[in-house]
């Protein structure tokens, strides 16, 4: 047996060392190096799907368990699921895009952005880790030790004067959810005697026999922790800062992906852990959701720098996703999933295109922009596309999802459902007002010798625009390896939401 | 004179002094001998060997000594009995607990062996002659004839003597005794340091009275606890803490004294730990004392004050855990959070580490807190784990220099752009930082698991999360010194980093494998920690020294 997501872990990491030997001089060679690792990496992921069993795609697939602190009772434990598996494929579709879209980002630096492109790949590396990890320890060893090479990403090679302002930010935010959460994984192993994820979610686990009270605050101290992560109002003021500092290829990967761990951590260890709590805390997320979604909106209107544009948008996106996630229906739950995939392609679109017109002009001010269109119309199509998707327009891919959130949020309850689509309306006014202000109107002097996209720069959106126009069309395939997955969650909780709501129903008596 | 007690009331009851010699495991005593033996010698040496040949000889000496020691201590290690022994009447103890935290002693002690022996130019960091006037003539003449303090290795000697006494004393008396030859010649070493010498006298003195202080606290509390049990030893103290005092008092009306002798004990061990309220010293003396010494201090005496600090509440004091427990947990508190807070304000680099390692202070009494087996290895883990990263990271700060030979650079915003000047020296600091900040694979993250985990486990879920938070407080001055190092720019000429030789080299080299090493494959040194227990059971000293209470009063 192959030990693929071993491979696929340990391809970036072996790149990344690859990467910091190489001479100081060879800074082509290390570009070149690095899209092959990273291009690597994608064809195991893709060969591992090509062999992931669709018809059982609601348990976990290649499998590895191999006791690594047995003191602790911690396993080196990998597997996927219908999930996991669509957002490693999705982690491994951007890196090699992000790659290519960097080429020639850091050509003024000493080294030629060669330190910058390993710590891409060793994030890479862990990116897949922390999908695929099976064991609540790796889990959290992935999620903590990946904000290393972001940390550094933003401060070192990031934009701007702020950028180690904002780089703190980010990992003080991020670490302070992470130790919370630490306390929630100790308990998780006091409780539950094993680290094991498939033994936690067994039925006869102990954490199953914790108090309702105790499995709150386990709730509690992950939820906190992926709610920064994911970003969620209130505690999402990292994320404009962090994007605004970012190089565009680190925005790609900092919230196509890493924010998706929060969306994941919740859908994966949340409510499949505690199924009790969540049935209990499902209200309270429902309304985060929704001002995320309407503050997020809202506030991206009135930007004026395009990567902090982007990055409220993004706010708003992951309130839809939650929102699906803790409608706790099927529905919801494969619409936020396939959310979480669709935005990263989309997002990732929209911070690539947006990192090429922005060397162009030196700029990432909408003001400083204006009529890109009559000098570089594929440049500008292609925006359009890529700004349509993240308004979800019918017939691309976040329609559907954003669609079968709707649908499964209004199984759930009408309310939310009717006030989320709010944020449909504001995303067409953020989305469009910008393609107005920077592609139409009349060319400012500044902007009159501005380049269309380059051969390499159509090579590195152009998959995702292929893929966020094919999903779009037909997302039956992703739909396939996702459903089963999250059947398996709403079953779970939705026994529990009965057990609780008899119990609620008899405090309310009681009182 | 009127007796207020009865003559046979106060009759002693220390074990061997009313009959013959005792005898003497000379096997077991042969660790703490050789490094005594090592001290008198070298202390010879220094009187009839000439001034040129010193420095080899002692340091050949010192290095010899402390391997033999650990050499020794690795095969008792596997022939030592499980329930452990007793040597010398009872005064020592030895078991696996014990001869780890002897062991790590040993080896922390040798690497900060190598930072002391370093010299640059000529010179290392001591001054040349400590007697005379800072910035005389007299001096001067000293440091042009190259004058040198050979006498740093024994002083190193007899403090690791008292180090590893220290966690092994079975009784009250042997720990003060082992205290005192522990402190007097790190007192003395504080005040050695080569530049800024006033600043290093001063930092000696506070260190001193300070310390001297502290013992004081100690002995009293000694006499105290002596006037409630009648005895000084730890398996007595023990029995008589079970039964509710000594015979004379009866209807148990002793508790006052236990009390108090328990609180002024605690009081001498917190001190050398560094806990908040009796932290004070630490930030003043790091920063003065010679940065060899800083680190001999950050990573040894905090092993063995630790060593001890557990015996005794363990051991002694383990039948009363229910009024030493809150008093713990007020100081574990205390520390976190007043340290944390406080250490984001320093700008000096010694500072900051000397309040980092009142943090950690306080997160390893979190395991003692936790009063369990799991409590005693993640303590021990945590600072094998700890004593390397911060070896490290003071052997970073002996090289970065205001100039080429000039003297250390404390201040941190000066520190801009060394990650451009010398990425690996700063990638190494940055590592130490990150284990200390707790970030996973690093050592420090697994010790602050283990001692989080026994201290959540013995339903100390308070104490964890304020464990948790403090910890994101320290990770911003960490954090800080990441970006100062990497992201911003040089002001002017930037720090000077001063050519690391074989030892510093050495050192840093070591700092960063043991951090990366117990960081990513915790497991071998994890598992044989201890002697296999049922998790969740009493320490395991506490079961142990129940075995050697029964030898004790037999």
């Amino acid at each position: 047996m192959i030990p693929w997501l071993t491979i696929a872990i340990a391809l970036p990491a072996v790149g990344a060392v690859v990467l910091w030997a190489t001479p100081r001089g060879s800074a082509e060679a290390a570009k070149r190096i690095a899209l092959g690792f990273s291009l690597g990496t994608l064809l195991v992921v893709a060969a591992m799907a090509l062999r992931f069993d669709v018809s059982a795609a609601g348990r976990l697939q290649f499998e590895e368990v191999y006791p690594w602190i047995p003191y602790f009772g911690v396993h080196y434990a990998v597997g996927v699921d219908g999930v996991a598996l669509a957002l490693i494929l999705m982690s491994a579709v951007l890196v090699p895009l992000v790659v290519l879209a960097a080429w020639n980002e850091h050509d003024d630096r000493e080294d030629g952005g060669r330190a910058y492109l390993a710590l891409v790949l060793v994030l890479e590396a862990m990116m897949v880790g922390v999908f695929a990890a099976t064991d609540v320890f790796l889990f959290y060893v992935f999620f903590e030790a990946m904000l290393i090479p972001v940390y550094f990403m933003i401060g070192r090679y990031g934009r701007g004067g702020e950028r180690s302002r904002a780089a703190v930010k980010f990992l003080l935010y991020s670490l302070a959810g992470g130790l919370i959460m630490l306390v929630a994984v100790i308990g998780v192993y006091v409780y539950g005697d094993t680290f094991l994820w498939t033994d936690l979610v067994a039925d006869g686990s102990p954490l199953r026999a914790v108090s309702p009270e105790v499995a709150r605050w386990l709730f509690l101290g992950f939820f906190i922790a992926f709610a920064i992560k994911a970003p969620m109002w209130p505690v999402h003021t990292w994320l404009p800062s962090a994007a605004g500092a970012s190089r565009p290829g680190t925005a790609v990967l900092l919230v196509g992906v890493l924010d998706k761990v929060g969306t994941y951590g919740m859908l994966r260890y949340c409510l499949e852990l505690f199924p009790g709590a969540t049935s209990w805390f499902v209200w309270p997320v429902v309304g985060l959701s929704l001002v995320s979604i309407v503050y997020g909106a809202v506030l991206a209107i009135g930007q004026t720098d395009m990567m902090r544009l982007v990055a409220y948008t993004s706010v708003s996106h992951f309130g839809f996703i939650t929102l699906g996630i803790f409608a706790l229906t099927q529905e919801g739950q494969a619409g936020a999933t396939l959310y979480m995939v669709n935005h990263g392609f989309a997002t990732g679109a929209l911070f690539l295109i947006v990192g090429f017109l922005i060397p162009r002009r030196g700029s990432a001010l909408i003001a400083d922009y204006g009529g890109v269109q009559k000098i570089a119309p594929k440049l500008a199509g292609t925006f359009l596309v890529v700004g349509l998707a993240g308004l979800a327009l019918p017939g691309l891919a976040p329609f559907v999802s954003e669609f079968l959130v709707f649908v499964g949020v209004y199984e759930f309850n009408a309310v939310p459902a009717v006030l989320a689509t709010a944020g449909v309306v504001l995303a067409a006014l953020y989305i469009l007002w910008m393609y107005q202000r920077t592609m139409t109107g009349p060319v400012p002097e500044k902007l009159s010798g501005l380049r269309d996209l380059s051969g390499r720069e159509a090579w590195a959106i152009s998959p995702l625009v292929a893929l966020i126009i094919a999903f779009g069309v037909y997302p039956q395939p992703l739909l396939d390896v996702i459903n089963p997955a999250v059947e398996r969650t709403v079953d779970e909780d939705a026994s529990e939401v009965g057990a609780v709501a008899d119990g609620g129903a008899q405090e309310g008596d009681e009182e | 004179m009127i007796p207020l007690i009865p003559a046979e009331a106060v009759e002693p009851t220390l074990p061997g002094l009313t009959e013959a010699a005792p005898e003497l495991d000379w096997w077991l005593f042969a660790p703490l001998l050789t490094v005594f033996a090592a001290g008198v010698l070298a202390v010879l040496f220094e009187a009839f060997v000439p001034n040129g040949r010193r420095r080899g000889l002692q340091l050949g000496l010192a290095v010899a000594a402390l391997l033999a020691t650990f050499v020794l201590l690795l095969v008792q290690m596997g022939t030592v009995p499980e329930e452990g022994a007793l040597l010398a009447a009872g005064v020592l103890a030895v078991d696996r607990t014990v001869l780890f935290f002897q062991g790590t002693i040993t080896v922390l002690a040798l690497v900060s062996l190598m930072l002391i022996a370093e010299r640059r130019h000529g010179r290392d960091a001591f001054a040349a002659q400590a007697a005379t006037v800072p910035g005389s003539e007299e001096e001067r003449a000293h440091i042009m004839a190259g004058s040198q303090h050979t006498e740093v290795y024994p002083l190193v000697l007899f403090a690791v003597l008292g180090m590893l006494m220290f966690p092994a004393s079975n009784d009250f008396l042997t720990m003060f005794i082992a205290l005192e030859v522990m402190s007097l010649p790190l007192y003395l070493m504080c005040g050695l340091a080569r530049r800024r010498r006033l600043f290093s006298q001063e930092a000696a003195v506070k260190y001193f009275l300070l310390g001297a202080f502290a013992s004081a606290f100690f002995l009293f509390g000694i006499a105290m606890v002596y006037g409630y049990a009648g005895s000084v030893n730890f398996a007595d103290v023990r029995a008589a803490v079970e039964s509710g005092g000594a015979a004379i008092f009866e209807g148990g009306d002793g508790e006052p004294l236990l009390l108090m002798g328990i609180g002024l004990v605690a009081v001498g061990l917190l001190f050398k730990v560094g806990a908040v309220p009796f932290h004070n010293w630490k930030p003043d003396v790091y920063q003065g004392a010679p940065t060899p010494i800083t680190a001999l201090m950050a990573s040894c005496t905090l092993v063995a004050a630790f060593g001890a600090l557990l015996r005794v509440f363990f051991v002694p004091f383990g039948g009363s855990a229910d009024v030493w427990e809150p008093m713990l947990w007020t100081v574990a508190i205390l520390t976190m959070v007043a340290a944390a807070v406080i250490a984001v304000t320093q700008r000096d680099v010694k500072r900051l580490l000397a309040y980092s390692s009142v943090v950690h202070a306080g997160f390893v009494l979190t395991a003692v807190v936790a009063n369990s087996v799991e409590g005693l290895a993640g303590a021990m883990f945590y600072l094998a784990a700890y004593g390397f990263t911060t070896l490290g990271a003071f052997a970073v700060v002996t090289l970065v220099r205001t100039r080429d030979g000039g003297q250390e650079l404390g201040d941190l915003d000066r520190w801009a752009g060394l990650g451009r000047r010398s990425p690996a020296l700063a990638g190494s600091l940055g590592l130490f930082l990150l284990a200390f900040a707790g970030i996973p694979l690093t050592s420090g993250f697994i010790g602050k698991f283990a001692v989080f985990e026994a201290a959540l486990a013995a339903g100390a879920a308070p104490l964890v999360v304020v464990g948790v938070l403090s910890s994101a407080v320290t990770a911003f001055f960490y954090v800080r010194i990441i970006v100062v190092m990497f992201f911003r720019d040089p002001e002017g000429e930037g720090p000077t980093v001063a050519p690391a030789g074989v030892l510093t080299g050495g050192v840093i080299a070591l700092g960063v494998a043991a951090t990366l090493l117990l960081g990513v494959l915790p497991g071998p040194l994890l598992e044989n920690l201890l002697p296999a227990t049922e998790p969740g059971s009493q320490p395991a000293s506490v079961t142990v020294y129940q075995v050697t209470a029964d030898i004790g009063t037999e």
